[in-house]
């Protein structure tokens, strides 16, 4: 046990450290080649680098090496691989739009390497106060799913400035707190590196952000949390971690009422009043979204959303965290 | 406090997980299909898909209308 704290303060060390060190060149390296985009939420014409993706996978990925150097696991490496392969789909993506049903289906096919190293077993769902239901067969269609939706509801909720990285920060450690609980304590081990990779790269993405994670950022932070639950068998509590998200995506989804990315929306579901402050839009034809419903009671500035976002995060944090002590019941 | 309809909706949603977990492991989980030989199995899975997926897009239309009901006011304005 007190290897693995040892190794534990090691990994989270690497993962900060790796984001914290590289992010600054990244910005530079990105800066210099003119990849940036207009940041729309500020009163100054602002252009932000962009994506953060590979300082994040850099981060994900010494830390999980560093863990597989002391425990050669099929775990880490379908961690590493499913997380990598989904970066991959979100890099194609920062270069070049892809349409809206390729990337489910693309980050679909980053599951596989859970399927095929067999990281998965035992295929069972594991529910609070009731046990877990054994479906062999379902199983395997519930993870080629799980990576695809986690990836997808984690790149929704990059809305504003240090939104993203926040709230992943705030999910991963009620995830590894999640993991402990029900005892899973080497994938709790392994998930410590995502919490400290976006808790370092909030630092850069906090506003004013002097970096967006991009698709490659948030689809990596995505997938590696989606793998993290299927591994440690906490699906459902690494569900509840991210209700906001959820919410989002679900309230995205029930209004616009089809799969399409969100810059192919024409109407935007917030704008600005002159002090620039964020404000529901009136339009009719502009989807119902989590920062839109955050803003129906009035304008807010950037950050006061954001910490709303921050707060529903905690929020959720705690209802995971209470799902898990109700795993360890049964009725 | 702000969004205070939203943390309420979290919640709603957090209860209805907990529910579906009420539903499929004690009821769902043991159904089984038999007198099929081999088939047997694919068919057990496939029933439970159904059920599953029926689960699914029942929770899909309850969080649909609790979000009208509590952001009635909202989704008007």
């Amino acid at each position: 046990m007190l290897d693995k704290t040892i190794i534990g303060i090691l990994i989270s060390a690497i993962a900060f450290v790796t984001v914290y060190a590289i992010t600054p060149s990244l910005i530079k390296v990105l800066t210099k080649r003119n990849m940036v985009v207009k940041d729309y939420n500020k009163e100054v014409a602002t252009m932000v680098a962009r994506p953060g993706g590979p300082s994040i996978l850099a981060g994900i990925l010494a830390s999980e090496l560093t863990l597989y150097a002391f425990f050669a696991s099929t775990d880490i490496l379908a961690i590493i691989i499913t997380t990598s392969l989904a970066f991959l789909v979100g890099f194609a993506d920062d270069r070049k739009v892809l349409g809206g049903w390729f990337k489910p289906l693309a980050l679909a096919a980053s599951a596989l390497p859970i399927i095929l190293l067999g990281a998965y077993t035992p295929p069972h769902l594991a529910f609070p106060l009731f046990g877990s239901v054994k479906i062999p067969e379902l199983y395997l269609g519930l993870v080629v799913i799980i990576i695809p939706v986690m990836g997808n509801t984690v790149n929704s909720i990059d809305v504003l400035n240090g939104v993203a990285s926040g709230f992943m920060t705030i999910a991963s450690f009620a995830l590894t707190i999640c993991l402990v609980i029900v005892h899973h304590y080497d994938t709790a081990l392994a998930s410590l590196p995502l919490g400290f990779v976006s808790l370092a790269f909030y630092k850069y993405h906090k506003i004013p952000s002097k970096i967006f994670p991009g698709d490659s950022g948030a689809l990596t932070l995505g997938a590696m949390y989606g793998a993290l639950s299927i591994i440690g068998h906490v699906e459902i509590v690494a569900a509840i971690a991210l209700l906001p998200a959820v919410i989002n995506s679900f309230l995205f989804l029930s209004s616009v009422k089809r799969i399409v990315e969100h810059r192919q929306i024409k109407a935007s579901p917030v704008v600005h009043t002159e002090d620039f402050k964020l404000m529901a839009s009136t339009d009719k034809s502009a989807p119902v979204t989590l920062v839109r419903l955050i803003l129906a009671n009035g304008p807010l500035t950037e950050k006061q959303v954001g910490f709303v976002i921050f707060r529903l995060a905690l929020f959720s944090a705690a209802l995971a965290i209470i799902t898990a002590f109700m795993m360890e019941i049964r009725l | 406090m702000k969004g205070t309809p939203i943390f309420f909706y979290v919640f709603v949603m957090w209860l209805l997980i907990i529910a579906g977990g009420a539903l499929i492991v004690p009821v769902i989980a043991h159904i089984s299909i038999q007198g099929f030989g081999n088939l047997g199995g694919i068919l057990d899975s496939i029933v439970k898909a159904g059920i599953a997926i029926s689960l699914v897009a029942l929770w899909i239309l309850i969080m649909s209308k609790v979000k009208n009901w509590i952001f009635h006011k909202q989704i008007r304005h």
